[in-house]
């Protein structure tokens, strides 16, 4: 589902979203004391850590609600922009602009917002930025191999540690609590103020962090739609209860050949398979992405019969079952596999004795294949599934 | 009657707020914020309009016309900072933190701070194009979707500022003997 934009929420509307979002964003760096240039710095000289907390809870906030938004099914992370990891430029970058942070004492968003509230200081960052931009662009032939050198790509975090997304959500949890135990002691102590350690606040604070662990451990725990649908057909299939209706090849095409239009035919292999050999009039839908909200309104329908096939029957069984799990009670699955299909009329030789079938047979899949060939050069644009280009969002600073 | 500026919010709960405008952003437009970007574009509208002959013949300039065919100015960074302007001037305003000021450390000369913001932003402003992202982009961001590159630019940002902490103490604190 998500994210919104562009395909519920279009292109140019999400200029007025950047609007809204901007405020919040502005909003929550002036309260939080970002416009402050020696609130900011406190936390290299140890007197006010309050960049460390509000940076960090925001950093683990979004993170733990990525990550379940994405167990649940409503944000695509595979879509969201990953900053590329550009090793070299990302090192030698974040030196130079952590110099700039200690001599300037602000960063670029927390300059605009102490621009905003009349800091003169805060201008003349904002004005230096664009300096320092504007040679950037000017020198940028000299240092775009720099830029460039060390591409790991989208690399994520938790894939080079080797855990999941979750246990790692569920560890900066733990760091940054941590992390605020140990800089509340080191504030006080260069402030010389004694650590009190008050009931309530203690109270308050675990409940937080308590509510962050629950909500990363509950997506660790509980499945996803999709393993809760597999699962249960799973045990379905054990059990043996709940077999779909079978269809004959011969039955199938003999349907085609006369009403068509009452079939849903649905091939649910690879996209490669489907493009070397399919039967004509089916489209395409991979088994595994049968149970996404945009397949389900092609499967799930009152007009037509649902017909799977497969690479084996285990496949067009189980996309009958995935059908039937989602409301769907009309469907067959295919006794024969594509490849079998293929063979017993598109690939039939045309010498009878050879073919070793029936006579009868022999006549009607000669005529069926030649039909089929003639209705699906018909009807070749007849109900596919809009094939969308998924595409990274474009993002990030530059 | 002037009002005494308000307390500001707890660390914590500007930091869950905050958090949530980044998930919230990231849901819906699928990016996460930024700030230095927009900076970017107006300096890239700038030299347009007063060197065009410049940015007709340099590569990034051609580079960034052709990514933004509509102007630099039609960026979603750009309408992102309108809305940090005026939600942070809100917030000010709300609080009484409006002043025309120059904020600074103990005993250091105005003309010192500014020089030094400028410098400090020139610094900023380089690095962050050089690390395709600032503090909002790629450290905020970046570690909200957990890329690697980002986290390695936030360690670099506050490793490389401790260390230079003590060398520019001047500017910040008192000296202690």
């Amino acid at each position: 589902m998500g994210p919104l934009v562009p395909d519920i929420i279009s292109n140019e509307f999400n200029f007025i979203i950047a609007i809204i979002v901007g405020m919040g964003f502005g909003f929550a760096l002036e309260q939080a004391g970002f416009g402050s240039t020696r609130k900011l710095v406190g936390l290299f000289y140890g007197y006010d850590f309050t960049v460390l907390k509000v940076f960090f809870t925001a950093g683990v906030t979004a993170m733990v609600g990525i990550t379940s938004l994405n167990h649940l099914g409503l944000l695509d992370v595979d879509i969201i922009f990953i900053n590329p990891t550009f090793l070299w430029a990302a090192i030698i970058g974040g030196v130079i602009m952590g110099g700039g942070f200690i001599i300037g004492g602000f960063c670029p968003g927390t300059s605009v917002v102490a621009a905003a509230s009349g800091k003169i200081d805060g201008w003349a960052f904002v004005f230096g930025a664009g300096l320092g931009i504007f040679a950037f662009v000017e020198g940028y032939p000299l240092i775009k191999d720099l830029m460039v050198a060390e591409n790991l790509g989208d690399l994520l975090v938790f894939e080079m540690t080797g855990i999941s997304r979750e246990a790692f959500a569920l560890i900066m949890v733990f760091v940054a609590t941590g992390a605020f135990v140990g800089v509340t002691m080191i504030e006080n102590n260069v402030n010389n103020k004694t650590t009190q350690w008050l009931k309530k606040d203690i109270t308050k604070y675990s409940m937080a962090v308590g509510l962050a662990v629950i909500t990363v451990l509950i997506t660790m725990i509980t499945p996803t739609r999709g393993e809760l649908m597999n699962q249960r057909i799973d045990a379905k299939l054990a059990s043996g209860e709940c077999q779909p209706k079978m269809m004959e090849g011969d039955k199938l095409a003999y349907e085609l050949m006369h009403q068509y239009y009452q079939y849903n035919v649905i091939d649910v292999r690879s996209a490669e398979e489907f493009k070397a050999f399919h039967i004509p009039t089916a489209i395409n839908i991979p088994l595994d992405k049968l149970h996404e909200a945009e397949n389900l309104a092609i499967i799930v329908q009152n007009i037509k019969t649902n017909v799977f096939y497969g690479a084996s029957y285990e496949q067009s069984q189980r996309a009958c079952l995935v059908a039937k799990y989602h409301g769907k009670a009309d469907n067959f699955a295919l006794s024969n596999t594509a490849d079998e299909f293929n063979s017993n009329f598109f690939l039939l030789s045309d010498d009878p004795i050879e073919a070793n079938v029936d006579q009868d047979v022999y006549i009607f899949r000669k005529d069926a294949a030649q039909k089929l060939k003639e209705i699906g050069e018909a009807v070749a644009n007849l109900d596919r599934p809009v094939v969308k280009k998924v595409k990274r969002v474009q993002g990030g600073c530059s | 009657m002037k009002e005494a500026p308000k307390k500001y919010m707890n660390p914590y709960l500007a930091g869950f707020f905050l958090g949530f405008v980044l998930l919230t952003t990231i849901y819906i437009t699928g990016r996460g914020l930024g700030a230095s970007g927009a900076i970017k574009s107006f300096v890239v509208q700038i030299v347009e309009n007063v060197a065009p002959e410049h940015a007709a013949t340099t590569d990034y300039y051609i580079t960034q016309r052709q990514n933004n065919p509509d102007g630099p100015l039609k960026s979603w960074l750009v309408f992102e900072v309108i809305g940090v302007v005026i939600g942070a001037f809100l917030s000010a305003v709300m609080s009484n933190r409006v002043t025309v000021k120059i904020e600074k450390g103990p005993g250091v000369k105005n003309g010192i701070r500014i020089a030094a913001a400028i410098f400090g932003g020139a610094l900023f402003g380089f690095g962050s194009q050089l690390a395709r992202g600032c503090t909002s982009g790629a450290a905020l961001s970046g570690m909200a979707v957990m890329s690697f590159g980002g986290i390695v630019t936030m360690m670099s940002i506050f490793g490389m500022a401790y260390a230079m902490a003590w060398f520019f103490r001047k500017l910040w604190i008192k000296k202690v003997n």
